[in-house]
């Protein structure tokens, strides 16, 4: 197996020294005038280190040139394949550029940066590769990132040894001025596909990884009993709604907000909030989300279609949030999380709601 | 500056700094020792079975008649002996090593002299389907027993039928549900309520009853959240089944709200005193107000654990909730112990006959041996070894204890390693298989997997301090060699007779070999 790299030099410089984030030349300027210094190709190295003493080495790395992964590779004690020669400075271009140039030679691409990094790459990349972060960077709300540099290695060479399902993995946007500001603005940006392996949560056979089929389809079919034959179901975004509707026989967009019928047919695919607040005014409908894995928020990233005004036709007794028990792990105790955009509908969310775990399980878990 | 007396030139330096105590040299056994069926002589004898009783005139059915003598083992009695020696050897038997990683599943010495009241044909020799009029000294180690758990838990009733762990948690949710139809209420009250921290198999017993699930998860004490309680109970609650302790080790120290609150909903509470052993002649259920509440006898009361065979179980219950218990129950006129199946409003047999008796023989002499004062102590103890423990496994670099830090446990933690995983890489299985090294025991009872990277002790109150000396040093050493070496953790073991198992194999029905028959099928091909 081939597995390339990319690095983004400058991911994470803005975080030691305050400023959130790391996007733009005027940013990373400021954040060498406050003294931070590039460790990015240092955390990439550590994961190739790992990925090394697991499946032996030396052995040949596609890569982009200085800075952008063969330092790392040089580091690792492997040998880069250089198919990319970024220009001084580096930019976000050139991580697009790199990843572009790289895919085709790669099995899995590793890539070391933040959200903004995975941004560029599934840009770049789409679903033509699976692709995995080694995490460097200030912000990493995507669910595409080992939980550690060596954790990453560890997910590589697991792939390597063979039998690792891929599956679609979140991609966040998160909006940095407006988070310098004291505003957390993050939106879904899209999927990647990424090896199977939950390296958050201890990876022993207990029925319960993050894809757990039995539990989704439980979800499902938990969901399919409470719809009425004149009530519709809103599914939000998302890997596990998309399952709830494959598991009900019909086929959604993984992005975006989609509608269907208690027969299971899809009324409406990705629809709009205007096109949403009339489906749901008119008739009673199921609100059916699930909390982005490993940061927690159920509503206002990723799923701002589902309005206030949806929410509130609704009704909280129509809300359905689904995750199963190894999401709910993955976010460490944390609350989950909502931001609808309207401070009085958030104060009736808050407290505790029974998220759907599987058929007939529940969990009493907090949200703020 | 240090003082003292200069370390001599002739001694090795790292007796100054090697573990303290000193590790052990162990190496497993391995003895290329062949398969019983393998071994041995067509016709050698190890003993000569008395003669059958039965008259020769009886003629057994066709159907209960062999059409080929059983292919048994030929071999003598000393072969025997040796044949079994030899494997003892070639593992962490439990009679040779420091088990308190064995997590959740408590294992503590199970005195030998028990053996021998159970061995004794008087025991051994009972038959299930005795006349009841020649097992009365059973019956009365079996109605004694449960006047002993009576007063240990303050309940009213006890069934010893009941198998252990899921097997008494089964029959207690079978009680709520027969509860509730008694009164009407099977179809309006369908709803139990536990903790992610509870035993799963509270979880999965109520679910396999018919029951929806609710699962409280911790506040940010760690403790139940009584908030997540009070949105949880409603109508609809039928029961609270709870672990107390749970398995962080930590006791709710709100329990009796929690009782009060589902009480006031109109449900019942059910207590999992699996994790009783440092409860003892402490706390009661009864006296927290629970209405039942089920021991395991091979954990708390120091009978063999047996792997899920013939482990023994104890459900008691109000007085309110007696008719309901399992068929029969033990009674005593005055003069006679008898067995009455005569009761209309039971949930009927959980396990056929009286239950596991040898079990509940162990589990009485274990409590009479110790009395009052002794079982106290033992919990005492528990409690002291664990926290000693504890104290030492927080030293070692990249140990931790989430949820609720700092705050001294009952009588075992749950660990994480996530700090030196993400640091070295090393997982918790890895510490687990390299301990196996140094001869002590690790399993991975750590369900469900909420806390990164566990690591679940509990010492009981049977080991020594230089035992649990040892073992935190070897903790210890193993994560030194993570840090330092993490190859020789990953790759072990490096001492035992057969390297890691294959955990794929171990799951699929498809290769599970659990009897001779089935390994020759499925892995001999024959």
């Amino acid at each position: 197996m081939r597995i390339g790299l990319v690095v983004n030099p400058v991911a994470g410089l803005g975080g030691r020294v305050g400023l959130k984030g790391s996007d733009g030349a005027d940013v990373q300027e400021k954040a060498r005038a406050l003294g931070a210094t590039p460790h990015a190709a240092e955390r990439a190295a550590l994961a190739l280190a790992e990925l090394r003493s697991r499946i032996g080495g030396p052995f040949t790395v596609p890569t982009a040139g200085g800075p952008m992964g063969e330092d790392a590779v040089l580091d690792a004690g492997l040998i880069p394949d250089v198919r990319y020669r970024p220009g001084d400075p580096t930019t976000a271009a050139d991580t697009v550029r790199a990843a572009a140039a790289l895919a085709p030679h790669a099995d899995l691409l590793l890539f070391a940066g933040g959200d903004g990094t995975a941004r560029d790459v599934l840009d770049a990349v789409g679903a033509s590769v699976p692709v995995l972060g080694v995490p460097t960077g200030v912000k990493m709300h995507s669910a595409v990132f080992g939980a550690t540099p060596r954790a990453a290695g560890e997910a590589a060479a697991l792939m390597a040894a063979g039998g690792v399902r891929i599956r679609d993995a979140e991609v966040m946007d998160l909006d940095e001025d407006a988070v310098r500001d004291g505003r957390v603005s993050a939106r879904l940006y899209g999927h990647v596909r990424v090896p199977d392996v939950p390296v958050r949560v201890q990876q022993r056979k207990v029925g319960g990884t993050v894809t757990d089929p039995s539990s989704v389809r439980g979800i499902a079919a938990a969901l399919a009993e409470r719809l009425g034959p004149s009530e519709l179901l809103v599914l939000g975004p998302g890997t596990t709604m998309r399952a709830v509707a494959n598991a009900l026989g019909a086929d959604v967009p993984l992005m975006g907000v989609n509608v269907l019928a208690g027969s299971g047919t899809v009324v409406a695919a990705d629809v709009a909030a205007a096109e949403l607040e009339a489906l749901a005014g008119t008739t009673p409908a199921w609100i059916a989300v699930t909390p982005i894995g490993g940061q927690g928020f159920l509503f206002g990233r990723g799923n701002q279609q589902i309005s206030p005004a949806v929410l509130r036709a609704a009704g909280r007794d129509r809300l359905a949030v689904a995750a199963t028990e190894a999401k709910l792990a993955s976010l460490g105790g944390r609350p989950l999380l909502v931001d609808t955009g309207d401070e009085d509908l958030d104060a009736d969310l808050r407290g505790h709601l029974p998220v759907l775990t599987g058929h007939g399980r529940f969990a009493m878990y907090p949200v703020r | 500056m240090k003082t003292g007396p200069t370390p001599s030139p002739l001694t090795p330096a790292d007796a100054e700094i090697g573990p303290k105590p000193p590790l052990r040299r162990f190496h497993q056994a391995r003895w290329d020792e062949p398969l019983l069926f393998e071994l041995g002589t067509p016709g050698e004898r190890g003993v000569l079975p008395p003669l059958s009783q039965v008259p020769a005139d009886v003629v057994l059915p066709d159907g209960l008649r062999r059409a080929a003598p059983p292919a048994l083992p030929e071999l003598s009695q000393p072969q025997v002996l040796r044949h079994y020696l030899r494997l003892s050897q070639e593992n962490l038997g439990a009679d040779f090593n420091v088990d308190v990683g064995q997590g959740t599943c408590t294992m503590k010495y199970s005195p030998k002299v028990n053996d021998r009241f159970v061995r004794d044909p008087k025991v051994a020799g009972l038959h299930p389907l005795q006349d009841e009029r020649t097992v009365q000294g059973v019956l009365e180690i079996m109605y004694r027993l449960e006047g002993l758990l009576k007063e240990i838990s303050g309940m009213d009733r006890f069934s010893l039928q009941p198998g252990a762990g899921s097997a008494a948690i089964y029959t207690n949710v079978a009680m709520i549900r027969a509860y509730f139809a008694a009164r009407g209420e099977a179809e309006t009250r369908d709803e139990v309520i536990t903790t992610i921290f509870s035993h799963p198999s509270n979880a999965a017993c109520a679910k396999t009853a018919g029951f929806k699930v609710i699962t409280l998860y911790p506040d940010a004490d760690g403790y139940p959240d009584i908030e997540a309680l009070r949105r949880a109970v409603g109508p609809r609650t039928a029961a609270l089944l709870i672990t107390n302790p749970e398995d962080t080790g930590l006791f709710n120290p709100r329990i009796e709200e929690f009782v009060r609150i589902v009480h006031e909903a109109g449900g019942l509470c059910a207590y999992d005193q699996a994790n009783a052993n440092g409860i003892l002649g402490i706390t009661r259920a009864r006296d927290t107000g629970f209405d039942l509440c089920h021991f395991n006898l091979h954990k708390t009361f120091s009978t063999p654990h047996a792997c899920g065979g013939p482990a023994a179980g104890a459900c008691g219950v109000s007085a309110e909730l007696a008719p309901y218990l399992p068929t029969p129950t033990v009674e005593f006129d005055g003069t006679r112990y008898r067995l009455d199946d005569d009761r209309p409003e039971s949930i009927g047999k959980i396990r056929p006959f009286y239950g596991v008796v040898p079990n509940l023989v162990r589990a009485y002499a274990w409590i009479m041996s110790l009395g009052g004062a002794g079982l106290r102590e033992a919990a005492e103890v528990a409690v002291l070894n664990n926290n000693y423990l504890m104290a030492k496994v927080l030293q070692i670099r990249g140990a931790s204890v989430p949820y609720a830090p700092g705050r001294p446990r009952v009588e075992q933690v749950r660990y994480s390693w996530e700090k030196l995983a993400e640091e070295t890489g090393v997982h918790s299985e890895d510490i687990g298989v390299r301990a196996a090294d140094f001869g002590t025991h690790y399993w991975t009872s750590h369900h469900p997997y909420i806390v990164p990277e566990p690591m679940t002790l509990e010492p009981t109150e049977s080991y020594s301090r230089a035992e649990l000396d040892e073992y935190a040093a070897i903790l210890a050493e193993v994560a030194r060699e993570a840090y330092e070496d993490p190859e020789t953790v990953r790759t072990a073991p490096h001492r035992s007779t057969v390297h890691r198992a294959r955990e794929d194999v171990l799951d699929d029905p498809a290769t599970w070999a659990v009897t001779w028959r089935a390994y020759r099928r499925k892995v001999l091909g024959g």
